[in-house]
């Protein structure tokens, strides 16, 4: 047992079977200004926010289900699953770490304003829709497999990778309309993508030099995290999405 | 039937948003099952519903009765049985009626009386018409003519179990862990656009058919008035219903396999068509031009079910969440994963199926279909 000054036990475990969702958090909460450095959930199937509004450096295992909303407007902590997250995975997130060693659904990283969110495998519809970024504040979401339509919608800041690594060489991502109203912010995209499945308001650009230290650092995250071979992942050919236009809906109410 | 003062909504409001929780498990090898688990998966998904409304289909539930007709319904007066009563004395040949098991519990307040019914219908009794389409128009003069009953249920060797209280409530009420089928089918309700009264709930049923469903139906209009021109009042007061009458009028009479009746309801969009082969371009212009009006628009998640197969499939844009899990014969459909993986932790494979595209289990049919 690992105790603080204070002779506070630093690593806590909860067996989540039949506890609801608010005296989960209730307790992580409690355990966060106690002062506890780890918590390990066991049994966790689908208790909505874990971890939500944490603000302290500690780091919540979860093994299992965690629902839906995981890390809601977490603001330092580090989240790490065994197991696939639900739909609003690190809504609205201000900083911290999400890991997640399997898929995720729908919406991850919905509005994040800074943070950095892993996903081993695939995501659902809309990854990264309105993530923001403010001055140092950029919210950065890695995706290791392919993702379903609509990626990056109305992505306002931040940067988003997607990989691909289960898809075969030369096979197209699958997801469509990817950057549909995107007006900030850069995705990176591994594997080809048809121009048909580029939304209306991207641009399609080779990587600069500033552009591969970006991705070989968070690159390099995901391959420690999930254990593959960084150099071989980036050996890989990868395009950039950009926003053609800041405001592309700045005169749609014009008139 | 419907009264709608009859809507024990404790919160006296008539517009809430938030979403619903469906389930959905089948043994494709017929062997039948308990209540007992998808009752704890649906119970899981708790915080998705607000208590105005629970219910269960159950396939392969009345072997005895296996070729009659399992009327349920749902009655307000004692009246409204009498009357009900010599109705389908007079149509149908009444094999046996008893009143559906219930045990009180606090969380259920002010439930009508439920009863149930086994019926026959010869070609003498349907005077030229198929027995199916003699119950459906006899299950549709009740609900329209006769007052304060309701019938909710009427297909052979399967029923709905539904009303207003959470899920996990309805199922003590009615004390499903002591039935089994091959085949369920769970839902907890958040009513939206429509009042939550017991007729409301899911599963909407018409034969053997039920739906399920978490969304909108912004289509619903002009749904309803395609579905009325082939004899389909819509009376329930709730949107779901009208996806009912589509499957029965899609597959059950116009012969369409689940795979192009999926591709009525959230056909794909214009310019994906345009990229496929030119027979399939053919195929989805054709269908779009002919059932173009029975097109589900709007956020939906639905799980349709009839004997030896359930179909799960949302929207084109997925606007509402649906997880699939395999474990052997077994197939899992779920507005979350977590639902499954409560009563299966350790599934063969757990995945998210696109928008629009249906996941169908069959019946003697081992490998899940996708």
């Amino acid at each position: 047992m690992v105790t603080n000054k204070k002779g506070i036990d630093q690593t806590m475990k909860i067996d989540a079977s039949d506890i609801s969702y608010k005296e989960l958090n209730a307790r992580i909460k409690d355990a966060a200004s106690n002062g506890v450095q780890r918590i390990e959930l066991r049994n966790v199937y689908g208790q909505r926010y874990i971890g939500t509004g944490l603000d302290r450096p500690l780091e919540v295992e979860i093994f299992g289900t965690p629902g839906n909303d995981l890390g809601a407007f977490m603001n330092g902590s580090r989240i790490i699953v065994y197991g696939n997250a639900q739909d609003g995975c690190g809504n609205t997130m201000n900083s911290g770490e999400i890991i997640v060693h399997g898929h995720a659904g729908d919406i991850v990283g919905l509005s994040a304003r800074g943070g950095e969110i892993f996903i081993k495998e695939d995501v659902g519809y809309r990854a990264g829709i309105h993530m923001k970024e403010y001055e140092n504040k950029k919210p950065v979401l890695v995706i290791g497999g392919t993702a379903q339509d609509f990626l990056g919608e109305y992505m306002a800041g931040g940067i988003l990778i997607l990989l691909g690594l289960n898809l075969k060489e030369g096979e197209p991502q699958q997801t469509n309309f990817i950057g549909t109203g995107m007006h900030g912010g850069v995705i990176y995209l591994g594997n080809v993508v048809d121009g048909f499945q580029l939304g209306k308001e991207v641009g399609v650009g080779e990587l600069q030099e500033s552009d591969y230290q970006v991705l070989q650092k968070f690159v390099e995250k995901f391959a420690v995290y999930f254990d593959y071979d960084a150099r071989e992942i980036l050996r890989h050919r990868f395009i950039k999405l950009f926003p053609l236009n800041l405001r592309p809906y700045g005169r749609l109410y014009a008139y | 039937m419907y009264n709608i003062n009859q809507v024990n909504n404790p919160h006296h409001d008539d517009k809430l948003i938030e979403a619903c929780s469906l389930f959905g498990m089948m043994d494709t090898t017929g062997r039948r099952f308990s209540g007992r688990d998808i009752v704890r998966a649906i119970a899981n998904m708790h915080v998705r519903g607000n208590g105005l409304g629970g219910g269960f289909a159950v396939y392969g539930l009345y072997p005895e009765y296996d070729d009659a007709y399992a009327f349920h319904v749902m009655y307000l007066s004692q009246e409204g049985r009498v009357n009900t009563e010599a109705f389908l004395k007079q149509k149908f040949y009444l094999l046996h009626a008893e009143d559906v098991p219930t045990q009180p519990i606090p969380a259920i307040v002010n439930p009508p009386s439920v009863w149930r019914y086994f019926l026959e219908a010869d070609s003498q009794k349907c005077d030229g018409q198929s027995p199916d389409d003699y119950v459906v128009d006899r299950v549709m003069e009740i609900n329209a003519s006769i007052k304060d009953a309701f019938v909710f249920s009427s297909g052979k060797n399967m029923a709905v179990f539904k009303g207003v209280g959470y899920p996990e409530d309805i199922a003590s009420y009615f004390c499903l862990t002591q039935y089994e089928g091959y085949l369920w089918v769970a839902h907890g309700r958040f009513p939206t656009n429509t009042p939550g009264w017991w007729g409301g709930a899911h599963p909407f049923n018409i034969l053997d058919w039920t739906v399920v469903h978490n969304g909108e139906i912004s289509s619903y209009g002009i749904n309803q008035r395609r579905l009325e021109e082939f004899g389909y009042p819509c009376t329930m007061h709730t949107d779901t219903e009208v996806i009912a009458y589509a499957v029965d009028l899609l597959m059950r009479k116009h012969h369409l396999p689940v795979e192009i009746m999926a591709k009525v309801l959230a056909p794909p969009f214009w310019s994906n068509i345009e990229r496929r082969p030119p027979d399939e371009q053919n195929l989805l212009r054709t269908l779009r031009q002919v059932y173009g009006s029975l097109m589900l628009n709007g956020p939906f998640t639905t799980v349709i079910a009839h004997h030896g197969e359930m179909i799960g499939f949302t929207d084109r844009i997925r606007l509402r969440p649906l997880t699939v899990g395999v474990k052997g014969s077994m197939l899992y459909l779920s507005s979350e994963e977590a639902a499954i993986r409560l009563i299966c932790p350790d599934l063969d494979r757990a995945w998210i199926p696109m928008g629009g595209e249906p996941i169908v289990g069959r019946l003697g049919r081992s490998n899940i279909q996708c």
